[in-house]
């Protein structure tokens, strides 16, 4: 018993010694000179290999980054930090990237909507979105299913008792699996810091969003109208937002009578001009309703019963504490 | 020369009537995911036949020498998978030295041959099997060739199925595997041919 365990342990030793030797040797003999930053610069990267940059593999994406064929900002997962890691290693500038995440376009879970067919098929949204009647009325809306959560990679979707997938801001890496996933194509790709969204996908008619659901988009153009930026646009009997234009102000949401708009950043209560202004006339140029008057070089003074509470004035405001605003976090409600 | 008739027989008896991929099903996994072009394929054949090659000399050595000798056999998945892990890094480092481009179009696959069924498989019928020094090199070499002839034959096929109108739903994986089936059915046409 004894020597067999011996024999064991130095056979398999010995065996084990000489292979080491060898490779040790073969790769001092073989070495391949590589660009030392390529390295580097995988070192940096998460090490996924998710293939959301478009190369195989995060080897692939730091070559390609070395060789200046794709933008140092290239790696969605990564964001900023990675970005400016990489643009270190390489002297660049960082091409600043807003770290996006996984938006979903619909709010009409099982509470809200309209059932009219009952699905016994296989819980799986693809398969259910082949028959031409679904179990909601609404035929633009959720299946709820959840093939989002189960095709994410990082765990970052979990479907609600609702029957509608939650996007967990923190885990979600803009990896854009749930995008092509959706049969409906109810996720999109947003901005981390865009507080306001159009839940809704439906481009039927506003009467039979109206009887089908209670929070979808009627096409009343409300929105449209109310927006200081014009960042919202009618498409076929759905409000459209453009992220990149939005000022997260939060009156589209307010007006919206059906609730579609999602809005959880922070709505300004009151805002006004103190003596730090320095009369550039900006805001005055900028203010969608003309509330705000004053000469050139002067303080300028904001009319508050014509003010809707944009608070794009204190956007462009170049002179720091010449416009103050007191806000409420509309998150928490 | 009933030796070297011997040999010959191994050798196109395990080329072709117990072909690893076609006929023993061993090494599916790059047999599908490396045969989208013929030159990949081959290269890819060309070095898991090298990696065959010396996985079946350096297991025989050890096998007789060591594991046997010492009463042993017990060790032999152990023994045999760090050879085999051995060789694939080798011939991954001189690979990379030798021809840049192939490393990069082998990609994952190379370091895949450390888990390719197909070697394991080979190295553990040459003790099974009782093959003595030469005959365990050619059997392992022969092995190597039949894997580059399945994988060479299913390329060409599948780039010439890149200009044919295939049903959407049969695309990619699923028609390569019925025409690997299909390849299996005419290669158990061999079957009996040669008995070693």
């Amino acid at each position: 018993m004894d020597s067999i365990f011996i024999y064991s342990v130095a056979s398999m030793g010995l065996i084990a010694a000489i292979l080491a030797v060898g490779l040790g040797i073969a790769s001092r003999r073989l070495e391949v000179e590589t660009d030392p930053r390529v390295d580097e610069v995988t070192d940096v990267l998460p090490g996924a290999n998710c293939g959301a940059c478009g190369y195989a593999g995060c080897d692939g994406f730091a070559e390609a980054v070395v060789e200046g064929k794709t933008p140092v900002s290239g790696c969605p997962v990564g964001g900023e930090d990675v970005s400016e890691a990489i643009a270190d290693i390489l002297d660049l500038e960082a091409g600043s990237t807003e770290e996006e995440v996984a938006r979903l376009l619909c709010q009409g879970g099982d509470k809200e909507t309209v059932s009219i067919a009952h699905y016994e098929g296989v819980k799986s949204c693809n398969a259910a979105s082949n028959i031409s009647i679904l179990e909601k009325e609404c035929s633009y809306g959720c299946i709820g299913f959840g093939d989002c959560e189960a095709v994410c990679p990082f765990d970052a979707i979990e479907m609600n008792e609702n029957g509608l997938p939650v996007v967990d801001e923190d885990a979600c890496t803009a990896c854009n699996n749930c995008v092509e996933e959706c049969p409906h194509d109810l996720f999109v790709l947003a901005p981390l810091s865009g507080k306001n969204h159009i839940r809704c996908f439906s481009h039927d008619e506003g009467k039979f969003v109206r009887g089908a659901c209670d929070v979808g988009c009627i096409a009343c153009r409300q929105c449209v109208k109310v927006c200081p930026v014009d960042a919202i646009e009618m498409e076929d009997n759905l409000a459209v937002l453009d992220y990149d234009t939005c000022i997260n102000c939060g009156l589209c949401a307010e007006k919206c009578p059906m609730n579609t708009i999602d809005f959880y950043g922070e709505r300004v209560i009151e805002i006004e001009i103190t003596e730090e202004c320095i009369g550039c006339t900006r805001c005055a140029r900028e203010c969608p309703v003309d509330a705000i008057s004053g000469e050139a070089k002067e303080q300028h003074e904001i009319d508050q019963d014509i003010c809707v509470k944009c608070g794009l004035c204190y956007e462009v405001c170049p002179a720091e504490g010449a416009i103050v605003k007191e806000t409420e976090d509309k998150s928490q409600t | 020369m009933i030796e070297f008739e011997y040999l010959l027989f191994l050798f196109l008896g395990t080329v072709l009537v117990n072909n690893f991929v076609l006929i023993q099903f061993l090494g599916i996994c790059p047999f599908l995911g490396v045969s989208s072009y013929v030159e990949t394929a081959f290269n890819m054949g060309l070095a898991t036949t090298f990696v065959m090659t010396m996985t079946a000399f350096i297991v025989y050595l050890v096998n007789t020498f060591i594991l046997e000798a010492f009463n042993l056999v017990f060790l032999q998945y152990m023994a045999f998978i760090i050879v085999i892990a051995s060789l694939v890094q080798l011939v991954e480092m001189v690979i990379r030295y030798v021809s840049p481009v192939l490393y990069k179009a082998l990609g994952i696959y190379l370091p895949l041959i450390t888990t390719n069924c197909a070697i394991m498989g080979m190295a553990l019928m040459i003790p099974l099997e009782g093959y003595n020094f030469i005959e365990s090199i050619v059997f392992g070499f022969a092995a190597g060739v039949g894997f580059t002839l399945a994988i060479v034959l299913i390329a060409g096929l599948r780039e010439k199925l890149q200009f044919e109108d295939v049903p959407e739903s049969l695309q990619g994986v699923p028609i390569t595997l019925i025409m690997a089936g299909i390849m299996g059915l005419a290669f158990m046409g061999f079957a009996g041919m040669i008995t070693v």
